[in-house]
């Protein structure tokens, strides 16, 4: 559907913050090519992302500050090009190259 | 006429036992937040920031005729005051029921060296007495609960968030929703730091046909699960971070107070504001990095939602009630606390630090392995003789690459382990990882079939500062 799909991967920036980069080697932005097409073929969006880096980036085994029961936690937001994913549709966002995701986990200190 | 008009609108968010407010009234005949003649030593002390445009003696006047309540007294509730007082917010309550104590210092600047042990609060309205004399300070040392939110809060125009914790966090919002004050709410931990004005202008609770703002809990539905939050005095804190959210706090504060921001557009007779009222709701996140000068990312403003439909404090089919909230619904202790899968190990598996101690000096235990599963910032201020540090995260990774790749096991224990039966002993922080660590080190067959004994130190360094070294430098 689009050119990225004919490439067969979304060139994006994933980045991690307020504690999240500790899962992800310390790292807060990953250049990801993220295939364009996910698992059930249908065009590649957040909730594939989320699998992928799950998959391919995470580095430390407590998956469960991540993802609970194959949804992102509780506490974290996720924001697409700096908005609010629930601005943009959610799980359901068919993620654009060039995009950026940002995941953010909410502070509670003071 | 008109700025007669705009006087009412005002006032009607002012509240009766402003003592200030009544005595403007009195002298008012004209513009907004009242026209009485700023006093001398007002005069001289705000000088700097009333010639600023957009303020002016006008906007000098609504501070001085608002009220702030600063909900703690630590890192953010510090800076924060120091600005609301020193710009001359007219009254300033501060809850907080803890005591000064030479860890805060760092960070939480209105306090002092002198005032170690004293209430917070008083500690710091005696900083704040000395910076501007002319506020009214009101006390409140004591914790915030439901059962005495809604009498404190409604005495306030406008709510500073600087708690440490979900639980009061989400009791605030919830307060605030249902007594319609604007809440600037922020929070920091270790080197990341967050902002968010919400519910501001306030409107009434269940309306959602329009623009509104949203509250805390429209943008943080549920709170992380307990086992993921980390508080400043475990994770750490760097101190121009909490600090520069603690001043975005207060910066925040007196814009919306000076403008009159929070008076809702209904209210708004005058109504030649509407722009200044549907703003973004806005989350500014800032990241410090430590090994790295500021960046291009070092501050991001993230775009939020409005007003939830299906929110639970606002939204259109909101049971939430003051008077629930005082009978103890909803129950903020439970829904912050998602029980978290607890390790539960055999009697024989753990040990008293005071007991390890003792078998280690009587020669009992001769030969044996101690691992530290603390961070390498917390060993290196001191461990037990002949620990050694494995970070419990370096652990559980190397744990997790041992599964997936099918390497030997003993590749995760320190080289003095090696393949043999010598009894280990894993101690940690509080006593919680080490307990995981012991069960992972079994669960990888490392205690050869019950052949090598492997033990958990109970209540980590912790117990060992109280149970057996006194002067050991416990973080």
């Amino acid at each position: 559907m689009s050119s990225a799909t004919d490439s067969g991967e979304i060139p994006i920036t994933v980045d991690f913050s307020g504690g999240l980069e500790m899962l992800f080697d310390n790292q807060r932005r990953h250049s990801v090519s993220l295939p364009a097409v996910g698992t059930g073929g249908q065009p590649a969006n957040i909730a594939f992302l989320i699998q992928h880096l799950c998959k391919n980036f995470m580095k430390d085994p407590r998956a469960e500050l991540f993802v609970l029961d194959n949804h992102i936690r509780p506490g974290i937001l996720v924001l697409i090009n700096d908005a609010d994913w629930e601005l943009e549709g959610e799980e359901a966002y068919e993620i654009q190259p060039h995009d950026n995701i940002l995941f953010v986990s909410t502070l509670h200190g003071g | 006429m008109v700025e007669g008009e705009v006087i009412e609108r005002d006032l009607k968010y002012q509240l009766p036992t402003n003592g200030r407010v009544t005595a403007a009234k009195h002298q008012d005949n004209g513009a907004n937040g009242g026209n009485r003649r700023l006093k001398d030593e007002e005069f001289d002390r705000y000088s700097r920031q009333m010639i600023v445009p957009g303020m002016g003696k006008e906007g000098q006047l609504r501070l001085i005729n608002s009220r702030v309540l600063i909900i703690g007294a630590g890192g953010l509730g510090c800076p924060a005051a120091q600005y609301v007082a020193g710009a001359g917010i007219g009254t300033i309550g501060i809850v907080d029921d803890d005591v000064v104590e030479a860890s805060n210092l760092h960070r939480q600047v209105g306090h002092s060296t002198a005032r170690i042990g004293m209430k917070k609060v008083n500690s710091l309205i005696q900083h704040l007495e000395d910076l501007n004399p002319l506020p009214t300070y009101v006390p409140y040392p004591y914790q915030l609960t439901p059962q005495n939110a809604a009498d404190i809060i409604s005495q306030y125009d406008l709510v500073m968030d600087c708690t440490d914790n979900p639980i009061t966090r989400y009791l605030i919002s919830d307060i605030c929703v249902l007594l319609g004050k604007p809440l600037v709410s922020a929070a920091a931990v270790q080197k990341s730091g967050q902002l968010i004005v919400l519910n501001c202008p306030p409107t009434p609770q269940g309306l959602v046909d329009g623009k509104y703002a949203p509250c805390y809990r429209c943008c943080f539905r549920k709170p992380p699960p307990a086992s993921s939050m980390v508080s400043c005095g475990e994770a750490g804190i760097m101190g121009p971070v909490v600090g520069m959210m603690g001043v975005a706090q207060a910066g925040e504060a007196i814009k919306i107070l000076a403008s009159a921001l929070h008076i809702p557009p209904e209210a708004d007779t005058n109504n030649n504001s509407p722009e200044r009222n549907l703003q973004q709701p806005t989350l500014l996140i800032y990241t410090y990095d430590l090994d790295s000068a500021v960046g291009l990312y070092s501050f991001r403003a993230l775009k939020m939602g409005g007003r939830k439909r299906n929110c639970f404090a606002c939204g259109e089919n909101s049971t939430l009630t003051l008077e629930g909230i005082k009978a103890g619904v909803p129950d903020y202790v439970q829904f912050c606390s998602v029980p978290t899968s607890s390790v539960n190990l055999p009697p024989e598996e753990r040990i008293t630090a005071a007991a390890y101690h003792m078998a280690k000096e009587s020669g009992e235990l001769s030969e044996h392995i101690l691992i530290d599963t603390r961070e390498k910032e917390h060993f290196s201020f001191g461990s037990i003789e002949g620990a050694v540090n494995t970070p419990f995260s370096k652990f559980l990774m190397k744990a997790a690459a041992i599964k997936r790749d099918g390497s030997p096991a003993s590749e995760i224990l320190p080289a003095e382990a090696g393949e043999s039966d010598t009894p280990i002993f894993v101690v940690c922080r509080t006593g919680i990882d080490s307990q995981e660590t012991v069960e992972k080190l079994k669960e990888l067959g490392l205690d050869n079939g019950g052949k090598r004994r492997i033990v958990d130190v109970m209540g980590g360094m912790k117990a060992w500062k109280e149970e057996v070294d006194p002067a050991f430098p416990y973080i």
